[in-house]
């Protein structure tokens, strides 16, 4: 298994099974009454958050507790740390300084996690960098997808919204791509890449041109300044022409699902029936999300060589 | 009277075009004789057989940091850095701190680049006070000040008011003064982090497109056309702009431009790994635009090669991509790089490299003393072997910082000798009387 993971293009499909079908059998042990296993008994993960995440910093703080390492959070504004308090080097030697095994990094600057993986010895996992990838995300909703699909081919994802700015798209896109599903990016021109099959996906500015040829639809949230940033015209604007109201949810295939990394912006991406809707997994995305980073921390760590010391 | 003799070496002058072996007998700090055999009881002979000898380079486009950043540069480091990397002239941008914008700064400047006595430092003024961009700056005290100012700008950013912009042309125009811009214009430039194009988007990094330069290139070439006033574009990066100074000068426009040995060598490709000393500004732009820069310079639509020696501190350059300041030294890879980026793979001759490098920056800057090797001109002077291969150690720079790009690559041709009015100030490769 790599030793750090920083962007989806470092996995295969075969990598990705491995990850996932791991996750699977992991998952098994949080139906249990006693939900622990010893795997990283004596290991340290650390939670470098220097932007504020709750969903994703839980998840990790569980994963890893379930398999028995111990955790350190450490959360920093990264604008305050600009200006004053230690370097993001500094807080790496730190860390490395104290023996931890694994650094689990959220960072507004995209790259920060490359960064890192070159000045310490831990295993660097990146739980989110700016706009560039959010890889564990994307574990997970292929996780999800499997686990409604079986099969990732031939399946038709539409990923809808503000791709530009989404780390969780790209990573996304990587995922899906290698796995051998076909990604179309829906959106606004603004909020789209220009140079969109650049990813090897399609894009198109029409949902409902394409929504009734989708087995997915995967929605990103809409942040409030992009309407401040003049991306387009207003949030009412944006909701008619790419939110998916119930008008447009029946239009789908009676098969397919709706996703979304959340959190969900209701009445701006998403209606608030179609998030209640069956056709939504978005509560299985956060449930897998728990197995998913599990099934990292024990392939990245566990199999080290190193064996652990019995007490 | 001291007496140096540079014999047997291959004199290479780009303004008469003189490309053969001689030797050059120096006086008092003046080029005395150039001719074959010459001898001189008393010359202290300095061995040339086998290496080039051209006027000495002169840099256009250097951030001296003094006053005010002096732990990451300072008049008597960055002339140090200079003269190892062959130059006898820099050109010392205004964004000090306090900035440039009065007769009084510029005075110290010049006088703390004379006190040092390694390079000739001719300070570039602000245009605007602060530079704001709103009210002027005392162009005409600093051009009448004892540092004979000639080159003003905003470097740093652009001048964003074309309004600005055209009454500082208009009134430079008045003092034989260059109007030099930093073409970017702010609002699509606005947190930009590198090139745009694939890679921005794919490395999620906020792009910086070449539109950005162009339109502030092509507002200040109209504008060039309404004042006549002498127009240099710093630092140019992309395709487009090398095609507007092109059209600019076959209409005969008074316009002049640069471009960096980072531009020339670099695409974005070197952000992959999101290297903070990779990170510039213009930024590092496509393959198709490096082309465009290296035939700009081959067929003299860019005029000089300029170094944007942007000295920066380790703890600002060893942080976060995204918070790192842009820039990179450049001062003592400059010549290396031409000749291995441009001479090596034929792009240009040696003589036209020289030039660029050399003579060309010497005129836009009216610099009587460089760019030359002339009987009767001041000794400026570099000697160079353009076959020694060397690799870059940054730990061995003069400069105080060490934020290059180029560590660790091998690269071809090496400064032997430097010599300023007369004098060498670098003997075999080592600044007379500086300790790294």
């Amino acid at each position: 298994m790599i030793k750090h993971l920083l962007s989806m293009d470092q996995l295969s499909a075969e990598d990705i099974t491995q990850i996932l079908d791991t996750a699977d059998s992991l998952r098994q042990v949080t139906d249990r009454p006693i939900k622990k296993l010893p795997t990283l008994r004596g290991r340290t993960v650390c939670n470098l958050f220097y932007e504020p995440s709750t969903r994703t910093r839980i998840s990790f703080e569980l994963a890893a507790k379930r398999l028995s390492a111990d955790v350190i959070n450490f959360s920093a504004d990264s604008k305050s740390s600009v200006s004053k308090g230690e370097s993001f080097k500094d807080t790496a030697w730190t860390l490395e300084a104290m023996g931890v095994d694994a650094i689990v990094v959220r960072h507004s600057s995209s790259g920060a996690p490359h960064q890192l993986s070159q000045w310490v010895r831990a295993s660097v996992i990146n739980a989110g960098d700016g706009a560039h990838e959010h890889p564990t995300q994307a574990l997970l909703d292929l996780f999800s997808v499997r686990e409604h699909f079986k099969d990732f081919e031939d399946l038709k994802v539409a990923i809808v919204g503000d791709i530009l700015h989404s780390r969780v798209a790209r990573s996304n896109v990587k995922g899906l791509l290698t796995m051998g599903a076909q990604v179309t990016l829906i959106g606004p021109p603004t909020l789209l890449p220009p140079q969109g099959d650049a990813w090897g996906a399609s894009t198109s500015y029409d949902l409902d041109a394409v929504i009734g040829d989708m087995d997915i639809c995967y929605l990103l949230r809409v942040q409030q300044e992009r309407q401040s940033e003049q991306l387009f015209p207003s949030l009412r604007e944006y909701a008619s022409r790419w939110g998916l109201d119930r008008r447009r949810l029946a239009k789908m295939k009676p098969d397919a699902i709706v996703m979304h990394p959340g959190p969900m912006n209701r009445g701006v991406e998403i209606g608030a029936d179609v998030s209640e809707s069956p056709r939504a997994i978005i509560l299985n995305q956060v449930a897998n999300g728990l197995a998913v980073r599990m099934s990292l921390l024990y392939l990245m760590l566990g199999g080290r060589g190193e064996e652990m010391v019995d007490e | 009277m001291s007496a140096l003799l540079i014999s047997g070496g291959r004199i290479l002058d780009p303004r008469s075009g003189r490309d053969g072996i001689a030797d050059v007998l120096i006086q008092d700090g003046s080029v005395v004789d150039i001719g074959t055999s010459l001898q001189e009881g008393d010359a202290e002979v300095l061995d040339a057989r086998g290496l080039v000898v051209a006027p000495g380079l002169v840099d256009l486009h250097t951030h001296v940091r003094e006053p005010g950043r002096e732990d990451e540069e300072t008049i008597a480091s960055v002339s140090a850095a200079a003269a190892a990397g062959g130059y006898t002239a820099i050109c010392a941008m205004p964004n000090t701190d306090p900035v440039a914008d009065t007769a009084s700064v510029v005075e110290k400047v010049w006088a703390l680049g004379r006190e040092t006595g390694l390079v000739e430092v001719a300070p570039a003024g602000a245009l605007s006070r602060g530079q704001a961009g709103q009210q002027m700056a005392d162009l005409g005290e600093m051009a009448q000040s004892v540092a004979r100012v000639r080159l003003f700008t905003d470097d740093g950013h652009g001048v964003q008011d074309a309004l600005f912009a055209r009454r500082a042309m208009e009134y430079l125009g008045g003092l034989g003064g260059v109007y030099a811009e930093h073409c970017e214009d702010a609002s699509l430039a606005a947190g930009g982090q590198m090139h745009e194009g694939p890679r921005s988007i794919r490395l999620g990094l906020r792009g910086i497109p070449a539109a950005a330069e162009e339109l502030m290139a092509a507002r200040d070439i109209a504008l060039a056309r309404l004042t006549g006033c002498r127009l240099h574009l710093l630092h140019l990066s992309t395709r487009g702009s090398v095609e507007l100074v092109r059209k600019a000068k076959a209409e005969g426009l008074p316009v002049t431009a640069e471009a960096t040995p980072h531009h020339f060598t670099l695409t974005d490709e070197a952000l992959e790994g999101y290297d903070p000393n990779m990170k510039v500004n213009p930024p590092l732009r496509a393959e198709s635009d490096r082309a465009a820069i290296i035939a700009g310079l081959a067929d003299g639509t860019i005029d000089a090669i300029a170094t944007d020696h942007a000295p920066h501190a380790l703890e600002e350059k060893d942080r976060e991509f995204t918070y790192a300041p842009p820039g990179m030294v450049g001062l003592e890879t400059a010549l290396a790089l031409a000749v291995s980026e441009l001479v090596v793979p034929g792009h240009m001759s040696l003589l036209d490299v020289i030039d660029r490098l050399s003579a060309a920056p010497a005129r836009i800057l009216g610099l009587q003393g460089q760019g030359q090797i002339t009987v009767g001109s001041p000794a400026n002077l570099v000697v160079f072997d353009l076959l020694e291969q060397w690799q870059v150690d940054a730990s061995l720079f003069y400069s105080r910082s060490r934020n290059t790009a180029f560590a660790g690559r091998t690269l071809t041709g090496r400064v032997a000798h430097t010599i300023f009015r007369g004098r060498p100030t670098v003997r075999d490769g080592a600044v007379a009387g500086v300790l790294v």
